[in-house]
């Protein structure tokens, strides 16, 4: 199972999915219309490693996280 | 490594624990920046959420490009809750020559403001909310869409 955590304003508990790619992820989240608007401007790390390639393979136990627009300071 | 406190920062106090371990160490320059809470907006203060790993590999590449150029950077936030007039951020660089410091201060500062993992909330009539107009997207946003 992969783990998807939704940090910062998100405001969503974390899932578990049985997915192997980015791809396949990105098709089961945008079945969720709370989550529309987030993944259109969240940037996504991968086991804390930010990617940029939507075929990113994933494997059991890899943890991806949605990071929202931020703003420190 | 950085250092992150629970609530408003004791800057002058960071500030010169930073200047005290490093006075002895041959630097030419040192320049703090600190980021306060304004009155605006009708706010009460500000929050912060942060997640420390992403931060953590943010504050490491910033260190290694600052000592490609003879210096060294320095960060402390705030968590949780800020109240008007204290401080949220304290930046430093320390370096052997003006001109890479000033540089530095200002690349380290604005990368930070676009990219570092940390979100800020308004507090307004005691809840938190999601400061979005003032927020940006982390470059390579929107994969998953």
């Amino acid at each position: 199972m992969v783990k998807v955590e939704f940090l910062g304003p998100i405001n969503k508990q974390s899932i578990e999915l049985s997915v192997s790619s980015l791809d396949e992820l990105s098709a089961i989240l945008k079945q969720d219309e709370s989550l529309h608007e987030w993944l259109a401007t969240s940037a996504i790390a991968v086991n804390d490693v930010l990617v940029s390639t939507k075929d990113t393979p994933l494997k059991s136990g890899d943890r991806v996280a949605l990071l929202p627009p931020v703003c420190g300071g | 490594m950085y250092e992150l406190y629970d609530g408003g920062l004791n800057a002058p106090l960071i500030i010169k624990e930073w200047y005290e371990e490093q006075s002895g160490n041959n630097y030419g320059a040192f320049i703090p920046f600190v980021g306060t809470i304004r009155d605006e907006h009708g706010i009460d203060g500000l929050s912060f959420d942060i997640y420390e790993p992403i931060l953590t590999s943010w504050f490491n590449k910033w260190q290694d490009e600052a000592k490609s150029r003879g210096a060294i950077v320095k960060m402390a936030h705030s968590k949780g809750d800020v109240f008007l007039h204290e401080p949220s951020y304290v930046a430093a660089v320390f370096s052997p020559q003006r001109k890479v410091a000033l540089k530095l201060i200002v690349e380290f500062v604005e990368d930070f403001k676009a990219n570092a993992p940390i979100w800020k909330y308004d507090l307004l009539d005691g809840k938190r909310v999601y400061a979005k107009d003032r927020s940006s997207q982390i470059q390579g946003s929107g994969l998953l869409l």
